[in-house]
């Protein structure tokens, strides 16, 4: 029951100074009780959108507040510690693997090519056309390479994204320095790598763009 | 005029690999003196040092990239006329665009045949 002798704003003031003794570092958890608060004091003043606009920010203080607990059930330490570092050493043996393949391969097919030379006609040729084909696929090594790179610099970008939200939202703040982007070059936007088939330009495609300039 | 094979090629790539399949692919259409640079700024030197015919040469490279040793090349008053062909998985529209405004001879995307380098080097040696 208020005690009508009491203006509201004062009494109001009184319960944010009381919270405000008790939790002094703004939490979302606080938000909603902030909110439930001035709703039980002001209840018979507020307009209709006035109670509706604060239910919504008491809900949306609730929200937060669910999701730092599941941000804190989420073991990040797991993630960064542990499952992106995994990922990548993993990635990482594939290109020295692939690469180690590839390296084999094109010895074997350059010593074919010294058998080749010593042979004529179409014999010679047939190795040739072969040992050809073998070098135009080894490049595949050169682009599996460069598209597992930047998955590797996406697993990157993640780990550090995960750490800030745990660092902003998290239970306990950890000490993480600001993010470190590196110092861009005139040249950044037109270094992405190789582009998915469905948006990549084919080398015919290019063909018709350098005749344009023609 | 026919294009004399026995020219000094220099190819340029971070990425040891592809300078042996690259050479390999040359070989099979009969240029066989080829040199290699792993980077912009070893190829620079090496262009300066030396007499070479035609450059090919990737883009994404450091800590010069292709598209700096293109320039670099342009404005060299020696280098400046030298065919300059990009050999990259770098294929958006933009790229292309940048490196034409840089003076590049032709451009072949990865992966590429030797058919497709074969066809770019005639076109550009039969323009040089």
């Amino acid at each position: 029951m208020l005690d009508a002798t009491v203006p509201r704003e004062t009494i109001l003031a009184g319960h944010l100074a009381e919270i405000r003794a008790r939790r002094p570092h703004a939490e979302p958890q606080l938000v909603a009780e902030v909110v439930r608060a001035v709703l039980t004091t002001m209840s018979d003043t507020l307009t209709a959108p006035d109670t509706a606009l604060l239910r919504e920010v008491e809900a949306l203080g609730q929200t937060i507040a669910n999701a730092k607990a599941e941000i804190a059930a989420l073991k990040v330490d797991d993630i960064t510690g542990s499952h992106i570092p995994f990922a990548t050493d993993e990635l990482d043996a594939i290109v020295a693997h692939t690469a180690a393949a590839t390296d084999a391969i094109l010895e074997s097919c350059e010593m074919l090519d010294a058998v080749g030379a010593t042979l004529t006609g179409e014999p010679a040729e047939k190795l040739q056309d072969a040992t050809t084909r073998i070098y135009e696929a080894c490049s595949f090594q050169d682009i599996t390479g460069q598209r597992i790179t930047k998955i590797v610099g996406a697993l990157k970008t993640i780990e550090e994204k995960v750490a800030r939200i745990v660092a902003t939202f998290g239970p306990k703040l950890i000490d993480l320095p600001p993010p470190q982007s590196a110092q861009p070059t005139p040249e950044d936007d037109l270094l992405n790598g190789p582009q998915l088939p469905s948006q990549a330009m084919d080398q015919s495609d290019i063909d018709k763009l350098m005749a344009s300039f023609d | 005029m026919p294009i004399d094979k026995s020219m000094n090629v220099l190819i340029v790539d971070d990425y040891k690999t592809m300078l042996r399949i690259i050479r390999n692919l040359l070989k099979q259409i009969d240029f066989n003196n080829v040199e290699e640079a792993s980077d912009g700024t070893e190829a620079l030197a090496k262009l300066r040092a030396g007499n070479f015919g035609l450059v090919i040469s990737d883009w994404n490279m450091v800590p010069m990239t292709g598209l700096q040793l293109l320039q670099e090349v342009r404005a060299d008053t020696r280098l400046k006329q030298m065919p300059f062909i990009m050999i990259t998985a770098e294929s958006k529209t933009e790229n292309v665009v940048a490196a034409k405004q840089a003076g590049v001879s032709n451009y072949i995307v990865k992966p590429f045949n030797a058919e497709t380098l074969r066809d770019k080097i005639e076109k550009v040696l039969g323009h040089a």
